[in-house]
């Protein structure tokens, strides 16, 4: 019997993203450049995170007709986003033929008490987390891929680290538990208690985890990958920089080879100035995306 | 037998692992070198668009095409089997062209499209659990290539020589009948 959209099919997709960069976009032009770089997949943005932050308001999901014209203009797979907890946007992008959804705490969230029931959908769901109780919750509601949530259109790398760290130090924790103290430690986490026996077991995420919120640099992306992520997403970072062709090969060069220096040297000379970052502490707490999302 | 799995993006982890469940020693390629102790070699699932570039990058589209021209099995599993194809339907040309079958990329459809179904794999196992992701399909096998899979009249696995090619993914489940299968075509090869 064919079954289509299966929990095997959904974190599937996902696991041949590995090792690879998936980069934002808003038109065809940028999707194609970002193709031609050696993008895994696109995503497909009305604007991108930093120009978002800079126009404030209410962000929505993507005018559609970016979002097709996007999946008419390359091969390989095309996410998009979706406010947390709107599942009516998420179901008119799945309508569209979109190959993975984020339901993305860079949009302003519809919901501030519940996200997406992800299991219903046929379609897979990347989501952002900080820790590993928030990606065991994410998994929980049906996620297929999880990533770091970082803080978006910074062009600062520290809150990646951060969240990506806490997680992996979490699961050598939980992974060195004895069986007795799992109970407490979801409970703790706010993880829910199976996902965490898995993680006890197997020492990692029972899906592909991504880094996101920040990557700017080759560099980034070489660290984001040493610290454990399985590929990286670049949102802001190519198309915000002064030769986005030349930046996106450069971060794909650097996922792939990530502890080649030498490699990582010769793909960063000349490639112009990276995109205009911000430090952290400057950002208001309530202008933090990573805070939405719960 | 030491068995490579190409290493440039996709899913290397998981063939590794399937490899040393059926006994063979399995490493990842990143570097071009790596291939020469090698007595057979995996491409896995993956983006074939981001694959072929990095090869090239590399110079692994060379080394790889002596690799099978020195007669050591290469086994493709999705992004794998369109880059050993001979001919890809809609474009002109191809990345290795070492493998006599004609691929179509993306035929079953988008992700929402993408399935998993149990089918028969003659010479290897009559309830294979294949999954589909995105996944080419063989439109043709050449005269010395034999079909070993089809899906709604779509071949899906074919072999031709020290070749073998998967349209879905054997990596993605724990069934190691297929990985079986290439580490004996790689032991007759050797010998």
């Amino acid at each position: 019997m064919v079954q289509v959209g299966t929990s095997r099919v959904k974190r599937g997709m996902a696991e041949m993203q590995k090792g690879g960069v998936i980069m934002d976009v808003v038109n065809a032009e940028q999707a194609k450049i970002a193709e031609a770089a050696g993008a895994v997949a696109v995503m497909a943005l009305e604007r991108v995170p930093s120009d978002i932050r800079a126009a404030g308001g209410v962000a929505r999901m993507a005018d559609l007709s970016i979002v097709e014209e996007v999946l008419k203009a390359v091969s390989i797979p095309v996410m998009a986003k979706a406010r947390i907890g709107h599942f009516v946007e998420a179901r008119v992008l799945e309508s569209l033929g979109v190959d993975y959804l984020d339901e993305s705490e860079v949009l302003t969230p519809a919901d501030d008490l519940y996200h997406i029931n992800k299991k219903e959908f046929t379609v897979p769901f990347v989501c952002g987390a900080r820790d590993l109780g928030e990606a065991l919750r994410r998994i929980g509601e049906g996620a297929s891929m999880i990533r770091t949530k970082g803080e978006p259109g910074t062009g600062n790398i520290v809150e990646a680290v951060r969240h990506m760290r806490t997680m992996m130090s979490q699961i050598r924790k939980v992974q060195a538990m004895s069986y007795d103290e799992l109970m407490a430690e979801a409970k703790n986490l706010g993880a829910p208690y199976e996902l965490l026996e898995a993680v006890h077991k197997t020492g990692k995420l029972p899906v592909v985890n991504f880094a996101a919120g920040g990557v700017a640099t080759p560099a980034d992306a070489a660290l984001m990958m040493q610290l454990g992520s399985d590929g990286v997403f670049v949102g802001s970072g190519i198309f915000k920089s002064e030769n986005p062709e030349k930046f996106a090969r450069a971060i794909v060069e650097a996922t792939t080879h990530y502890t080649d220096y030498e490699l990582i040297a010769r793909v960063s000379k000349g490639l112009g100035t990276a995109m205009p970052g911000i430090e952290i502490s400057k950002i208001r707490e309530a202008d933090r995306m990573q805070e939405r999302g719960w | 037998m030491k068995i490579g799995v190409l290493a440039l993006q996709g899913a290397v982890a998981e063939h590794v692992r399937l490899l040393e469940e059926v006994g063979a020693t399995a490493v990842p390629v990143k570097k071009v070198e790596e291939l020469d102790d090698l007595d057979g070699l995996v491409i896995p699932g993956g983006e074939s668009t981001t694959i072929s570039k990095l090869m090239h990058k590399y110079g692994f589209m060379e080394a790889v095409q002596e690799f099978g021209k020195a007669n050591k099995p290469i086994f493709g599993t999705c992004a794998g089997a369109i880059l050993l194809a001979k001919q890809i339907q809609g474009q002109d040309d191809c990345h290795l062209g070492l493998m006599d079958i004609k691929v179509e990329r993306n035929a079953f459809g988008r992700q929402k499209e993408s399935f998993e179904v149990l089918m028969p794999v003659a010479g290897v196992a009559a309830d294979y659990p294949a999954v589909f992701i995105r996944a080419p399909y063989i439109m043709e096998v050449g005269e010395n290539g034999q079909v070993l899979a089809k899906h709604e009249d779509k071949i899906v696995v074919a072999r031709s020589g020290h070749y073998l090619a998967a349209a879905f993914h054997p990596e993605l489940t724990e069934d190691t009948r297929l990985h079986k299968y290439f580490l004996d075509m790689v032991k007759e090869y050797r010998s």
